[in-house]
C-alpha cells in the first residue's frame, strides 16, 4: 500500500514535522518499553566496558610490567677496554645521553689485603644510588658517615668476623673502616668490601672502571641508547647484560600474547552477547514494525527508525561503557602494580565505532529478514 | 505436562532458545578458557622466568673468599675448597627434584693459550653442556644450555665427553680463531667447536667440557661452584622465617614447599660440605614478576567472569521478556505464579546446563590452543573446574533471569494479552 508513495507526501515527510515525529517515536519507544532497552543498553555498556579496559590494560600494562623488570638492575655495562680505568667525564656523558631515561652507576674495584695478608675485593661506588639499582640486595644498616664500609657476608667473616672496625691495606696504604652493615646477595658481592666512591678514590686513588646502567625503555631503545654510548665514549666498551634483555624480552612476550589472547576473548564474546541480545530485541517489536508498516511508512524509514535507535543504543553504552572501562583498568591497575592505569581516550573512537557497528548489524538483520513477511501476517499474531 | 511444556517450549521457539544459548555458550567458554590459564600462567611463567638463569647457587662451605671483578675469577686454582663432583647427581634425589630444571658446575682455571703472538694467561671456564648423567634408574641431561639460554654459539656445542672447547667471541676476535680453527691449550691443541656470545665475561674466556678443565687443573672431580636453575615458589610470610625458629609441623610445610630457602637447604642435605645460597638478583625478581603477572591475569580473569555473568543475565532476560503474552495466556487458563515461575527456572536450567557443557568443551579447546600458541605446553584443565563451572552456569542464568521471571509473572494476564505489554 505504501509501495507507491505520492509525491506530495514525500516533500511533508522531508519536513520539519517529520523530523520531530521521528526523534519522538525514538523517545516514546525507549521510555515505553523502559525494562526491554534498559536490559539492551545494559548488555552494550557491559561489552563497552570490557572493551575498553582490555585495551587499555594492553596498552599499558608494557609499561607497568618494564617498571618492573628494571628491578632486576643493570640492562646495559659501560667496561673500560682491557682493564683500564674510564676516562674521567664517562660518568657525565653516560648521564648526559641517558637523560633521565634510567640511571647510572660507576663502580671501582681494587684486590687489597687484610692484615693478616688475605686478599679481599674492596668496591667503591655511590651507594644511594646502588641501593636504588640493585634492589635485591639483603643489607641490615646502609652506611652513611666517611670511613663506614658495607661488608658482604663471606667478606664479613674474613675481615671482621665479629663486627669490628678493620684495617685495609692497598700497595701500601692503609685504611680503618666501620663496617655499619652487611650484604647477602649470593653471588660475588657477598665477597666483596663497598666503600663510598671518595673513600675508595681517597684511599687508592683508582677511579671507576665499571659503569652499570638501568636503562628504560623497549629493547630497541636500548639498543638505540648502546649505538649512542659507544659513539660518544670511543675509549670505552658498551654491552648490553644479555640475561637480563632477554629473559624481560620473553617473559613480557609471552605476558602480552597471553593478555592479547584474553582481550581478543572477552571483546569477542562481548560483541556475540550484545549481538544475540539486540537481536532478540529487535525481533521481538515486530509489531511496531507491522504497524508502521500498515501505516504507510517506507522500508526506508524503518529501517532508518530502527538503525537510528541502535545508534543511539550503541553511542549511550560506548560512553557508559567507556567511563566504567576506564575505571575498571585503573582498579586493575592499582590493585595489582599499586599505579593506575591512565585513560586513554585514543581507545574511545574504536569503542564507539565498534559499538556503533554491531548495535546496527543487529538491527538491520531482522529487518531485513522481516522486509518480505506482509504486515497483516505479523498483526495476525503469526 | 510440565515435561511436555517444556519440551514444546525448546522445540517451538528455536530461534529465541539459539540466542540465549549462544550468550550461556560463549559466556561459559571465555570464563573456562580463562580459568584455566589464569591458574596454570604461574607455572607457565615461572618457566619463561628460567631464561634468567640460576636462582641457586652452591659452594663449598669451607670455601675461601671470592674474588671476582666483572666475573674474572682472580683466586689461584689452588685456593680454596672444592665441590665433589660425583655428588652432583643426588640433587635428583632431593624432595624438590621435579622443580629443579637444570644444574651446571663451574671450575674456573688460568691458563696460557696460545694466541698467534705468544702466550697469554686467559680463564679457562670448565661446566656441562649438556650431559647426560643419571642418578638411580633416572637418566636426565643438564648443563649450561638449559641453565644458561642466553648463551649463544656460533658453530656448534662441544660434545660434554671430548676435549673440544668454546672461545668467547672476544676473545676469539682477538686471537683471530673461527669454529674448527685450533688453539693450544696449555700447550695442548684443542678444537674451537664454535664461538660463544654471552655479553658477559664468558666473552674473553675459553669454555671447556668440565672434564677437560679437571684434567688441566689435575683434580679430577673438582667443581668451584654449582649452579641450579629451580622452579620456585613466590616468597611469603613462611619462607621469611628462619627455619631454625620453627617448630616440627610449620618446619614440615616449610620443608615440603618449593620456596627457594627450602630448595636451598635440601641442596645442601644432598650435597655434602656445601653450602647454598639463593641468587637475589634472580629469585627475589622472580617472585615479583610472577605474582605480578599472575594478580593481573586474575584481575582479567574476574572481569571477564563479570562480564559474561552480566552478558548471559541481559540475554535471558530479554529471552523471557518476549514471552509476556505466553505468561498471560498460562495465567488465564489457571497457571499459578509458582507453576509458571518453575516452568521458567526449569528451561533457564536446561539451557544453562547445555550451555555450561558445550562452553566447556570449547573453553577447553581454547585454554589448549592459547597454551600451545603462547607457551608452546598444555594448559592443564583441572577436572574439578567442570562441577563449578556448571554451577556458576546454573547459578547466573538463574541470577540473571529471576528479575525479569518475576516481573513476567506479575504482569496482569489482560494486558498481556491485549498485547500492551
Amino acid at each position: 500500500m505504501s509501495s507507491q508513495p505520492m509525491p506530495d507526501v514525500a516533500i511533508r515527510r522531508a519536513g520539519a514535522p517529520h523530523t520531530s515525529m521521528f526523534l519522538r517515536m525514538l523517545l516514546r519507544a525507549a521510555v515505553l518499553r523502559r525494562g526491554r532497552a534498559a536490559s539492551a543498553l545494559l548488555a552494550m555498556v557491559v561489552a563497552a566496558a570490557a572493551t575498553t579496559a582490555m585495551l587499555n590494560l594492553f596498552v599499558d600494562v608494557q609499561a607497568k610490567l618494564r617498571k618492573e623488570f628494571r628491578n632486576y638492575g643493570a640492562n646495559v655495562v659501560v667496561v673500560a677496554k682491557d682493564g683500564q680505568a674510564l676516562p674521567s667525564d664517562a660518568l657525565d656523558k653516560v648521564q648526559s645521553t641517558l637523560a633521565g631515561h634510567g640511571m647510572a652507576v660507576p663502580f671501582a674495584y681494587v684486590v687489597a689485603r687484610t692484615p693478616e695478608g688475605q686478599s679481599v675485593v674492596v668496591s667503591g661506588t655511590d651507594l644511594e644510588q646502588v641501593r636504588r639499582l640493585d634492589s635485591w640486595w639483603s643489607v641490615t644498616f646502609w652506611p652513611r658517615a666517611t670511613q663506614d664500609a658495607l661488608v658482604g657476608v663471606r667478606a664479613a667473616a674474613v675481615v671482621s668476623p665479629r663486627g669490628q672496625p678493620f684495617d685495609l691495606s692497598f700497595h701500601g696504604r692503609a685504611i680503618h673502616l666501620n663496617p655499619t652493615g652487611t650484604l647477602r646477595t649470593g653471588a660475588a658481592e657477598d665477597s666483596r668490601v663497598y666503600l663510598s666512591l671518595q673513600d675508595f678514590e681517597n684511599w687508592t686513588g683508582v677511579g671507576p672502571s665499571t659503569i652499570e646502567i638501568a636503562a628504560s625503555g623497549s629493547p630497541d631503545e636500548v639498543n638505540a641508547l648502546i649505538q649512542k654510548l659507544a659513539q660518544s665514549i670511543p675509549a670505552v666498551e658498551v654491552r648490553p647484560v644479555r640475561q637480563i634483555m632477554e629473559g624481560e624480552a620473553r617473559v613480557l612476550g609471552k605476558t602480552r600474547a597471553t593478555l592479547l589472547a584474553a582481550a581478543v576473548l572477552i571483546i569477542l564474546t562481548a560483541a556475540l552477547c550484545v549481538l544475540s541480545t539486540l537481536i532478540g530485541w529487535v525481533f521481538d517489536r515486530r509489531r511496531d514494525f507491522a504497524i508502521m508498516k500498515a501505516l504507510g511508512a517506507s522500508e526506508k524509514l524503518i529501517g532508518g527508525f530502527f538503525a537510528a535507535e541502535a545508534a543511539v543504543l550503541g553511542v549511550v553504552g560506548a560512553v557508559i561503557g567507556f567511563a566504567i572501562g576506564v575505571g575498571v583498568a585503573a582498579w586493575i591497575g592499582r590493585a595489582n602494580f599499586n599505579a593506575p592505569v591512565a585513560p586513554r581516550f585514543s581507545v574511545l573512537p574504536a569503542v564507539l565505532v565498534g559499538s556503533v557497528a554491531v548495535a546496527l548489524i543487529s538491527a538491520v538483520l531482522p529487518i531485513f529478514l522481516l522486509r518480505r513477511v506482509e504486515p497483516a501476517m505479523i498483526l495476525r499474531g503469526e | 505436562m510440565f515435561a511436555r511444556l517444556v519440551y514444546e517450549s525448546f522445540r517451538r521457539q528455536k530461534r529465541r532458545k539459539l540466542l540465549a544459548g549462544v550468550a550461556i555458550t560463549l559466556g561459559v567458554g571465555v570464563a573456562t578458557a580463562m580459568i584455566a590459564v589464569a591458574t596454570d600462567i604461574g607455572d607457565k611463567i615461572s618457566r619463561e622466568l628460567r631464561t634468567y638463569g640460576a636462582n641457586l647457587v652452591v659452594t663449598p662451605q669451607e670455601d675461601t673468599l671470592d674474588l671476582q671483578i666483572g666475573g674474572v675469577d682472580l683466586k689461584p686454582p689452588s685456593d680454596g675448597a672444592y665441590l665433589n663432583e660425583a655428588d652432583l647427581p643426588k640433587i635428583r634425589g632431593t624432595f624438590w627434584h621435579h622443580n629443579i630444571v637444570g644444574f651446571s658446575p663451574m671450575l674456573p682455571l688460568n691458563v696460557s693459550a696460545d694466541t698467534g703472538s705468544g702466550q697469554k694467561s686467559v680463564t679457562l671456564l670448565g661446566t656441562y653442556f649438556s650431559k647426560q648423567l643419571s642418578f638411580g634408574k633416572e637418566n636426565f641431561v643438564t648443563g649450561v644450555r638449559i641453565t644458561h639460554p642466553w648463551w649463544k654459539v656460533q658453530g656448534a656445542w662441544p660434545d660434554d665427553n671430548s676435549q673440544d672447547v668454546l672461545l668467547g667471541q672476544s676473545l676469539a676476535a682477538r686471537v683471530d680463531r673461527k669454529p674448527g680453527d685450533r688453539i693450544k691449550v696449555g700447550g695442548q691443541p684443542h678444537r674451537v667447536a664454535g664461538v660463544l656470545s654471552t655479553g658477559g665475561a664468558e666473552d674473553d674466556q675459553i669454555v671447556a667440557p668440565l672434564a677437560l678443565a679437571q684434567q688441566i687443573l689435575g683434580k679430577p672431580g673438582a667443581v668451584r661452584r654449582l649452579y641450579v636453575s629451580a622452579l620456585t615458589k613466590p616468597e611469603d610470610a613462611l619462607a621469611r622465617r628462619d627455619p631454625k625458629t620453627m617448630n616440627a609441623e610449620l618446619f614440615d610445610r616449610w620443608y615440603c614447599s618449593p620456596y627457594v630457602t627450602s630448595i636451598a637447604y635440601q641442596l645442601q642435605e644432598a650435597i655434602p660440605h656445601s653450602h647454598a645460597e639463593q641468587i637475589r638478583q634472580v629469585a627475589q625478581n622472580e617472585g615479583t614478576v610472577l605474582s605480578r603477572i599472575k594478580g593481573l591475569m586474575l584481575l582479567i580473569t574476574l572481569a571477564a567472569l563479570l562480564a559474561s555473568a552480566l552478558a548471559v543475565s541481559a540475554a535471558m532476560a530479554t529471552a523471557i521478556f518476549e514471552r509476556r503474552t505466553e505468561v498471560g495466556l498460562m495465567k488465564a487458563l489457571g497457571g499459578g505464579d509458582v507453576s509458571v515461575a518453575a516452568l521458567f527456572f526449569a528451561e533457564a536450567a536446561l539451557l544453562a546446563l547445555m550451555g555450561g557443557v558445550l562452553g566447556f568443551a570449547g573453553g577447553a579447546l581454547l585454554a589448549r590452543a592459547i597454551g600451545r600458541s603462547i607457551f608452546d605446553s598444555q594448559i592443564t584443565i583441572e577436572p574439578v573446574l567442570f562441577p563449578v563451572i556448571l554451577a556458576i552456569a546454573v547459578i547466573v542464568t538463574f541470577a540473571g533471569s529471576a528479575l525479569a521471571i518475576r516481573r513476567a509473572v506479575k504482569f496482569d494476564p489482560v494486558y498481556a494479552l491485549r498485547g500492551e505489554a
